[in-house]
């Protein structure tokens, strides 16, 4: 791997100064021929690529509004330049989301403007060349679409829709990201980004049981393939077998198990994350989008309920009516899709969980609000419930939580640093910088509160910090999974050594938060 | 000689910057939005995209939360401009509508304001780094044209005065197509050619933002996808391909 430092934790949130080009060798696999492919992509770089480059920009021009408008209008006033992790993280000038979009406005400009035409050295327009194609294979793997640029700039300009759009034209000139690319076709192929075949799937989920029922002696199921289900889940496959994933996994099955529904995993659609937003592809998202829809016909279910997935949950709550709806065929009189933290809130304001909260008092818990939940979409009925369910879930199950400083949480949240189809080996560099400002916030909140642990509701957030936390000194086992915290405090009926006798005051104790 | 080229720039720059923009905001108009992308926390409702759209363009509300330096110089300029072009109105209009006489006294001090805030933002462009990293020639010299545009006005207004009087004769002759001479002063034509300069580059240069605002779907989009299915036309072509088409 490359030799860099990790950024020391700067609890005063610094601004970096610049250092033009450190980051201009960081750059991702290129996808090979057979995961190009697959996808219907050239398989490697084409040899008239500017032009094929350039028709394939001037079509994304005519297909998105936001593409056009953010093309236009930019006036560089630099309110976004602070706003980037990456920037923060690393002082690359490149990563300041102005300039990572200005290296496609250049173009733009040249290629689609009348002042670009005529006056480029005035408006900063400048050719195609293969240099301005490195950098843009560089640095729009160093976005991770997360939108808190577009919080801060003035016309809502979004980088993610930038980045997303020069990935589309990099995938049909043959310059596509490996990590993606591979993983997309996996979930054709197969139904999950982890190719894991339905017969392991059943082995997996046989093995949680047998793990609850050790733990608890009831027989909680983890139901795939039913036909005739009520629910359909839909959890990221990382759920399936990474830490803490897992253990919200299991927090799911408690809480369905609890309310005494009728669910279901589906093998065919597996998969919540849907990594073809990442790669600004409509067509490939909405392939994946469909396996939901067929998998939710084929078994008959009347819900489709969300595992905890940041990005998977944008695709779901904003995208999936437009991609794969319309869901007439579903029972409306619940949102399509829920999040399982909407079932959870739902349920725990009934009064319909027991839960002993002092399952949690050995610890002192945070939440990180992953960036897609929060800046791309909701929970609930009105704005903002994206913020307050998780908390008001987290507030029901533990007894010690402490928020982060302000301007790191909600709208204004930090990456995780993995986002965006960044969590791989190969990006170690930008992934661990470009968490730092997380981390500063997370190390501010430990000294001053003695919190212990971080719960998140995103598996890219989960295994992402699982890897760069050790980095900055602080413990893997620090990160945790939302649902794992109600699963340490759900009391199932008929479980051993439970006590009842406090779970009435959750109700009072949430609403007085 | 000079009032007839005079004459005939305004016509045309009104007609680029009238055509160019229309053109412009057709076109953003025209193209689709194919999904559901407002920065979230967003409005539920329709009144509620309006609402906030409001706050966008009267208040810079996401600007104020970016940068409270920029904000102030960046809403003091643009407050400005507004006053001081409502108080123009009085140079285009006979008899002078009320509320533009009004505003009048307010308009004459807008002037330094604008003058103040523009001068402030150009600073900027050359004390911080970041944004002195981002500026490049068109940035600096879009704020040399407003700043000559303002200097220019407010020279007039308080040191060298024009012949207004025959300044109004000659542009409400250009409106009515009986045309007046043009004081031939030459503080008033920098001035005036400096206008003619900022509505030829308008459409075509970042000034767009202006409309543009308002088509920026991460703004003006309602959040409601779960609820309305939301389509673009290319978009729809797509279904037909779908495994079940025709089946539900």
């Amino acid at each position: 791997m490359a030799d860099y430092e990790t950024i020391p934790i700067n609890t005063l949130f610094e601004i970096p100064a610049l250092k033009p080009g450190v980051m201009k060798d960081s750059a991702p696999f290129v996808a090979a021929p057979v995961h190009q492919e697959a996808l219907g992509f050239p398989g490697e770089l084409v040899d008239d690529w500017q032009a094929r480059a350039i028709e394939k920009f001037g079509e994304l021009l005519k297909k998105s509004r936001a593409l056009q408008v953010y093309m236009d209008g930019c006036v560089k006033c630099g309110a976004c330049t602070d706003k980037c992790h990456y920037f923060l993280g690393t002082g690359d000038p490149k990563n300041m989301p102005v300039a990572r979009q200005d290296l496609l406005r250049k173009i733009y400009r040249r290629y689609f403007t009348f002042a670009g035409k005529y006056f480029p050295k005035l408006v900063g327009a400048e050719d195609l060349t293969k240099e301005v194609l490195d950098d843009w294979y560089s640095y729009f793997h160093q976005c991770s679409q997360c939108r808190r640029c577009s919080v801060y700039c003035p016309y809502g300009i979004d980088t993610a829709e930038i980045s997303m759009a020069a990935r589309e034209i990099m995938d049909h000139i043959g310059k596509g990201q490996k990590y993606c690319n591979e993983i997309i076709g996996k979930v054709h192929k197969i139904g999950n980004n982890l190719g894991l075949p339905e017969a392991a799937l059943a082995n997996t989920l046989e093995g949680l049981e047998e793990d609850i029922e050790e733990e608890t002696g009831v027989a909680v199921k983890l139901p795939l393939n039913v036909k005739g289900a009520d629910i359909l889940l839909v959890t990221p496959s990382a759920d399936f077998f990474a830490e803490p994933h897992v253990d919200g996994l299991i927090g799911y099955a408690k809480v369905f198990h609890a309310a005494g529904v009728n669910w279901t995993i589906s093998s065919y659609a597996s998969e919540a994350a849907n990594f073809a937003m990442f790669i600004g592809s409509y067509e490939q998202m909405k392939l994946i989008a469909e396996r939901i829809r067929k998998a939710a016909q084929d078994l008959g279910v009347k819900r489709i309920i969300f595992g905890e997935c940041g990005h998977a949950w944008r695709v779901a709550y904003s995208f999936m009516n437009t991609l794969a709806g319309p869901f007439d065929f579903l029972d409306r009189a619940y949102p399509v899709p829920q999040h399982i933290c909407e079932f959870t809130w739902d349920l725990i304001q009934k009064g319909e969980l027991k839960l002993d909260k002092s399952a949690n008092d050995h610890m002192t818990l945070t939440f990180h609000d992953s960036c897609n939940v929060a800046r791309a979409s909701r929970m609930g009925d009105s704005p903002g419930g994206q913020f307050e369910i998780p908390r008001a879930i987290i507030r029901a199950v533990c007894n010690n939580f402490v928020d982060m400083a302000a301007d790191t949480i909600k709208e204004s949240t930090f990456c995780c640093g993995g986002g965006g189809g960044l969590l791989t080996d190969d990006l170690m560099e930008i992934r661990t910088k470009g968490a730092s400002p997380r981390m500063n916030a997370l190390q501010e909140v430990v000294e001053q509160h003695g919190v212990t642990h971080m719960a998140a509701i995103c598996a890219i957030c989960k295994s992402q910090f699982s890897k760069v936390m050790p980095k900055y000194g602080i413990g893997m086992d620090r990160i945790v999974s939302l649902h794992q915290l109600v699963s340490n405090a759900i009391i199932l009926d008929g479980q051993e050594g439970s006590e009842t006798e406090d779970d009435a005051d959750t109700i009072e104790d949430t609403a007085s938060d | 000689m000079l009032s007839t080229i005079f004459a005939i720039l305004f016509y045309l720059a009104t007609a680029v910057f009238v055509v160019g923009l229309a053109y412009r905001i057709r076109l953003y108009a025209r193209t689709p939005a194919p999904l559901k992308i407002p920065t979230t926390p967003a409005p539920v409702t329709q009144t509620g995209v309006v609402l906030r759209l409001f706050r966008e363009v009267a208040f810079f509300e996401s600007l104020f939360k970016a940068n409270k330096w920029t904000w102030l110089f960046g809403w003091v300029f643009h407050a400005a401009l507004l006053l001081v072009v409502l108080r123009h109105l009085r140079y285009f209009t006979e008899p002078v509508w009320f509320w533009v006489n009004w505003i009048q006294p307010l308009g004459k001090y807008a002037g330094f304001a604008m003058l103040a805030g523009l001068i402030a933002l150009w600073g900027r462009r050359f004390l911080v780094e970041r944004i002195r990293y981002i500026s490049g020639p068109s940035d600096h010299l879009m704020l040399m044209l407003l700043i000559g545009i303002a200097a220019s006005g407010l020279l007039m207004k308080y040191v060298a005065h024009t012949d207004i009087v025959a300044l109004k004769a000659f542009v409400l002759g250009l409106i009515y197509f009986n045309w007046q001479p043009l004081p031939a002063d030459p503080l008033l034509l920098l001035h005036l050619g400096l206008v003619l300069i900022l509505m030829f580059i308008f459409p075509v240069s970042k000034l767009l933002h202006a409309p543009g605002v308002f088509f920026s779907p991460s703004r003006n989009q309602v959040d409601n996808p779960r609820e309305k299915r939301h389509l673009a036309p290319w978009a729809a072509a797509l279904d037909a391909n779908r495994s079940d088409a025709g089946g539900e």
